[in-house]
């Protein structure tokens, strides 16, 4: 990255660019991150910090998360919370995959139980987990009901039989976060969703079968806070978001407030990405009704590929999902905005906190967790890439800093297309299965954009979190099994 | 080709400029560039159903950003991959217009090598010119 003008380091792991930097900056900034991180950051992600910064209504701090990097309007790794009187609401503070987020679930089994039914598994979730472009789901439903489903979320699901009650707690906002409204919702969004319910979609979405090597256990006590107890324990992960139904609600308010925006509400912005309305105006609340449709929907989805996850390993180890302990630790969300209470220069105040590709990391003893985890504090999904690991962290009390928020992932390091001239889909399949990673792939193109040296380290991220102190390592997990969109 | 990607202005998503030497054929390429982010071969979309849009925006800009919002939505909608044959622009008083002739069919995976989704079209640096050697755009595609 460029020097940047007036920048601070105000710790090791934290960067602050003074409201000086640009003008309209309403507050200052801050990355979070390591010297390496930060000097191998795009630029882009300084200038879309500090455009963030200057959004109406910003309160505290603009802040990039670690794993930040270029994105559109706000950058991946960006955090704003608005006074919900006098702020706005972005889509492009949530991003097009609303609710894009982070599912971890146990099993009682060991690696070496897994392992010569390896095969029969990621097969059998690749059949019945559907991934890919345009990709849609093995549930039948009218639109209708879709409408309803949405405003319903994972409880949806329950009322289906997709799931038992312990997964709505064990799920951000217990699986449906309030004030979902479908009839803010347009028919070309549910159009686009209605099928999907059930799929990863592709791009860096996956689904992966996973291990806990006992030396990736950084703390045992939270780790068994997380049911995390057996050396060499299989669990799994996957990260998708609410597919065509959420992209088409964000893309339906992004174009509603680029009319209303200046003429209606005399604001201006650096970025058209950027666009907003008031959070308090009829267009800023008809979105917030559509996007926490678009938020249960994700939560549905994962919900359904919980579902067909137990389904499959029901089927391949013949035993009960229950008799094979697969209960879900989290889910977390990445791409959202949501009304939360944070103490600002000593005063509690509600705030719409905006995160787009970041976690909420809420510390122990903090309202809006499972009850299991009031000790331990909440349950951070971090999803690196197919090649190097995932993590477990835990939200602690360090992070009302950053509004608790922390890192989300990996963080891209390398476009896409770069990427596809550097890897070949079939060779990485062929070198992932040679080192016990077995992979089924919808696209070897995009098998290739997603190979493990076009992420950033995801130690350094998670070092990076640690050492800011807005989250604490559990646990490191090795894939062995892996479903790419 | 008419379009090309470009590397250097986003991380995670597909970014391209797209040119011709009328607008009909800027967009025609617009779309062709938006649909091989997500199909491998063009060639292998083969015509077996149409779809005829008609399209109306505040200007040309705002304009091919709905025709390639129409190319993602009928991907979910339909499972549709969609080629465009030919465009027709026009205005309606204030308004910018256009009518395409579009055709293509279903996504078979066994026939069409695909890579990812396109989710949605950003307007991040988004940006349709008239040049002296005729129109071009650049487009940012959320992946």
């Amino acid at each position: 990255m460029a020097s940047v003008k007036d920048i601070r380091r105000i710790s090791d792991v934290v960067w602050e660019i003074p409201v000086s930097y640009k003008e309209g900056m309403r507050v200052p900034a801050r990355i979070y991150a390591s010297e390496k991180l930060y000097r191998d950051m795009d630029e882009g992600v300084v200038e879309q910090v500090t455009n963030v910064a200057t959004l109406p209504g910003i309160v505290g701090r603009a802040y990039c998360m670690p794993d930040g990097h270029w994105g559109y309007g706000f950058p991946i790794g960006g955090v704003a919370a608005m006074d919900t009187r006098t702020g706005v609401i972005s889509p492009g503070g949530i991003g097009f995959d609303v609710n894009c987020g982070m599912r971890l679930v146990l099993t009682s089994l060991t690696e070496e139980e897994v392992k010569p039914h390896l095969r029969q598994l990621v097969d059998r979730l690749f059949q019945r987990v559907p991934a890919g472009v345009g990709s849609s789901g093995l549930i039948k439903m009218t639109q209708d009901e879709f409408r309803h489903a949405v405003e319903l979320g994972a409880r949806w699901c329950l009322k289906q039989g997709f799931g038992w009650l312990d997964d709505l707690e064990k799920t951000e906002e217990g699986g449906c976060v309030a004030g979902a409204d479908a009839t803010k919702i347009s028919d070309r969004a549910v159009e686009r969703g209605y099928k999907q319910i059930g799929t990863l979609g592709s791009g860096n979405h996956y689904l992966e079968i996973q291990v806990v090597k006992p030396s990736n256990v950084f703390d045992e006590k939270l780790a068994s806070a997380f049911g995390i107890t057996l050396p060499n324990q299989v669990v799994l992960m996957f990260h998708c978001g609410s597919r065509g139904f959420g992209h088409q609600v964000a893309t339906d308010y992004l174009q509603l407030f680029l009319k209303v925006m200046e003429k209606k509400y005399s604001i201006r912005i650096l970025d058209r990405e950027l666009a907003c309305a008031p959070f308090q105006s009829r267009e800023g609340q008809d979105y917030f009704a559509a996007m926490n449709c678009a938020i249960n929907m994700s939560f549905a989805n994962r919900q359904v590929i919980l579902h067909r996850i137990r389904e499959v390993f029901s089927e391949v180890f013949k035993r009960d999902p229950a008799d094979l302990g697969m209960r879900q630790v989290y889910d977390v969300s990445h791409n959202t905005a949501k009304l939360e209470k944070h103490l600002v220069e000593g005063q509690l105040r509600e705030l719409l906190v905006h995160r787009k590709g970041a976690t909420r990391a809420f510390g122990p003893g903090m309202a809006g967790i499972p009850d299991a985890y009031r000790e331990s504090g909440q349950p951070v999904i971090l999803g690196g890439s197919m090649e190097t690991g995932s993590y477990l962290l835990t939200g602690v009390a360090g992070g009302e800093q950053t509004f608790f928020s922390t890192a989300h992932g990996s963080g891209r390091t390398m476009s896409r297309k770069q990427a596809k001239k550097r890897f070949q889909g079939k060779k990485l399949l062929a070198d992932m299965e040679a080192r016990g990673i077995y992979v089924r792939t919808a696209s070897f193109a995009g098998l290739a954009e997603e190979a493990g040296p076009a992420y950033k380290d995801i130690d350094d991220v998670v070092e990076a979190t640690e050492e800011a102190g807005i989250s604490k390592r559990v646990a490191r997990f090795l894939p062995i099994g892996n479903v790419k969109g | 080709m008419p379009y090309r990607y470009l590397d250097d202005i986003a991380t995670a998503d597909a970014a391209f400029e797209a040119k011709g030497a009328t607008i009909e054929e800027m967009f025609t390429a617009a779309a062709d560039a938006t649909m091989n982010v997500m199909v491998e071969d063009l060639q292998s979309i083969q015509a077996r159903t149409t779809k005829r849009f008609d399209l109306e925006a505040d200007d040309w800009e705002m304009l091919l950003f709905a025709l390639l919002q129409e190319l993602i939505y009928f991907k979910d909608a339909e499972r549709l991959l969609l080629r465009v044959l030919n465009v027709k622009m026009g205005a309606d008083g204030s308004r910018a217009r256009l009518v395409a002739e579009t055709a293509g069919e279903e996504i078979d995976a066994s026939r069409h090598a695909l890579i990812v989704d396109v989710k949605a079209v950003t307007l991040h640096k988004y940006r349709v010119e008239q040049t002296h050697e005729g129109w071009e755009a650049t487009v940012i595609l959320d992946i």
